[in-house]
């Protein structure tokens, strides 16, 4: 601790101003495992530095590290998070800078450590201290409620539910809510959604997933092949303006700035032919 | 005829049955309570009200839902008719200010109500797809 609030004082580009900058620490996290927190995290930083938001991104998942190659920034790792914590290295020598912008960092995780060897004490004032020079911290949580999830959720001050249309998913983003503090209010982002699927009705839809967690709705963000083309090639979808994916990752990003964006929707509606099929299936 | 296309074309809701076992799993969930429980519970709640009343236990209805910050059950059960020889009700318990004995000789006065009730009620048919009977509601502090 003491050697990277020492290093954050004497160094001026990150050292805390006088009147400090309250940054919003945000935790990213689903319960379950596999339903794309760690590319929500990356695209959503991604579009809130593309704002001119200064972003730090911190990989809470200790021990499988991922948020450095979503972003591209695998080669340019050195340190992590626990050298941080552990007094080894500053935190500004620990932040990777993006390639594309220079107002998003990243703090990757330890990949040789365990998720018990991370101090919650600790990570808690990592956090505060990096609020107090960025505007946004995101912190993407591993999956599951033990000590990494604790660790993850100790130092944010607000949540973002990552849920894909799916029960197991549901019930375990339910979960999750429940153990976070009872005065935050996190907001959901609908993952993954199969617009052909929900018309047939072979998918939970927004509002049926939403019946069921009642939480703000914060985006949803369709099942497309483009996300996975662009982790295969680590550049974020949020950096492309072609992409509708990425205008729905900046539409979240816009929401959490605080600006009034319309309702988050994926097209759902039934076409003629289905209509008709409808019809004759026997359903209004 | 018309049938026959209708079940070529009957789409296969799986997002309807999702959405119910998820209902399901939660609550227990949130209560603690298994499945099964909450199936005993249900039975035992007609079983209660029965001893009253004739109930349409077929499209009576009890859910439980999620309110701010507790779950909530609700009981939506069509009475069909009040029964006969339902049982007289239990004298009222005294309150401490009422054990004087001229006051405890109440339920006279309510055993006079009784001829009325064993007509059959005219609305629960027609009325029941609405809100033919409600429930007390019982709630329970969400398990976090």
């Amino acid at each position: 601790m003491r050697a990277f609030e020492t290093a954050l004082e004497t160094d001026p580009a990150v050292a805390p101003s006088a009147a400090l900058r309250r940054g919003r620490a945000i935790v990213i996290t689903s319960g379950k495992g596999g339903v794309g927190k760690t590319t929500t995290t990356a695209n959503v930083g991604a579009a809130l530095a593309a704002r001119g938001k200064r972003v730090a991104l911190v990989d809470a998942d200790v021990g499988l590290r991922n948020l450095d190659v979503v972003l591209g920034l695998e080669s340019r790792v050195r340190h992590h998070l626990l050298d941080v914590l552990e007094e080894k290295v500053a935190l500004e020598t620990a932040l990777v800078r993006d390639k594309r912008n220079e107002n998003l960092y990243l703090l990757a995780a330890a990949q040789s450590r365990e998720k018990e060897d991370v101090d919650t004490v600790q990570m808690k004032a990592l956090i505060a201290q990096l609020c107090e020079t960025f505007d946004f911290v995101l912190i993407d949580c591993p999956a599951g409620i033990e000590m990494g999830f604790k660790n993850a959720v100790a130092g944010a001050h607000h949540a973002i539910i990552v849920c894909t249309p799916e029960v197991s998913a549901v019930r375990d983003a339910d979960r999750v809510v429940g153990l976070l503090p009872a005065d935050w209010r996190p907001e959901l982002i609908v993952n993954r959604l199969r617009p052909d699927l929900v018309r047939k009705s072979k998918m939970l839809s927004v509002a049926d997933v939403n019946d069921i967690l009642r939480l703000p709705l914060l985006g949803v963000i369709a099942d497309e092949p483009g996300l996975i083309v662009a982790t295969n090639k680590g550049e974020p979808l949020a950096y492309d303006a072609a992409s509708t994916t990425g205008a729905a990752y900046r539409a979240i990003a816009a929401r959490l700035d605080g600006e009034d964006v319309s309702a988050p929707t994926v097209n759902t509606e039934v076409g003629l032919f289905g209509k008709i099929g409808a019809w004759l299936g026997g359903r209004a | 005829m018309i049938e026959f296309f209708r079940s070529l074309f009957r789409p296969e809701r799986s997002s309807t049955t999702a959405k119910e076992r998820l209902r399901l799993v939660l609550l227990s969930d949130h209560l603690s309570l298994a499945p099964d429980v909450i199936e005993a519970l249900k039975a035992e709640l007609f079983a209660v009200i029965s001893r009253y009343v004739e109930i349409d236990a077929n499209n009576a209805d009890v859910s439980f839902e999620h309110r701010e910050h507790d779950v909530a059950m609700t009981a939506n059960i069509p009475i069909l008719q009040l029964r006969p020889d339902r049982p007289a009700p239990p004298p009222p318990a005294p309150r401490e200010a009422e054990l004087a004995p001229e006051i405890v000789a109440q339920p006279v006065a309510v055993e006079a109500i009784e001829p009325e009730a064993t007509a059959p009620v005219p609305t629960p048919r027609r009325r029941r797809r609405r809100k033919p009977a409600q429930a007390p509601q019982v709630s329970q502090p969400q398990v976090s």
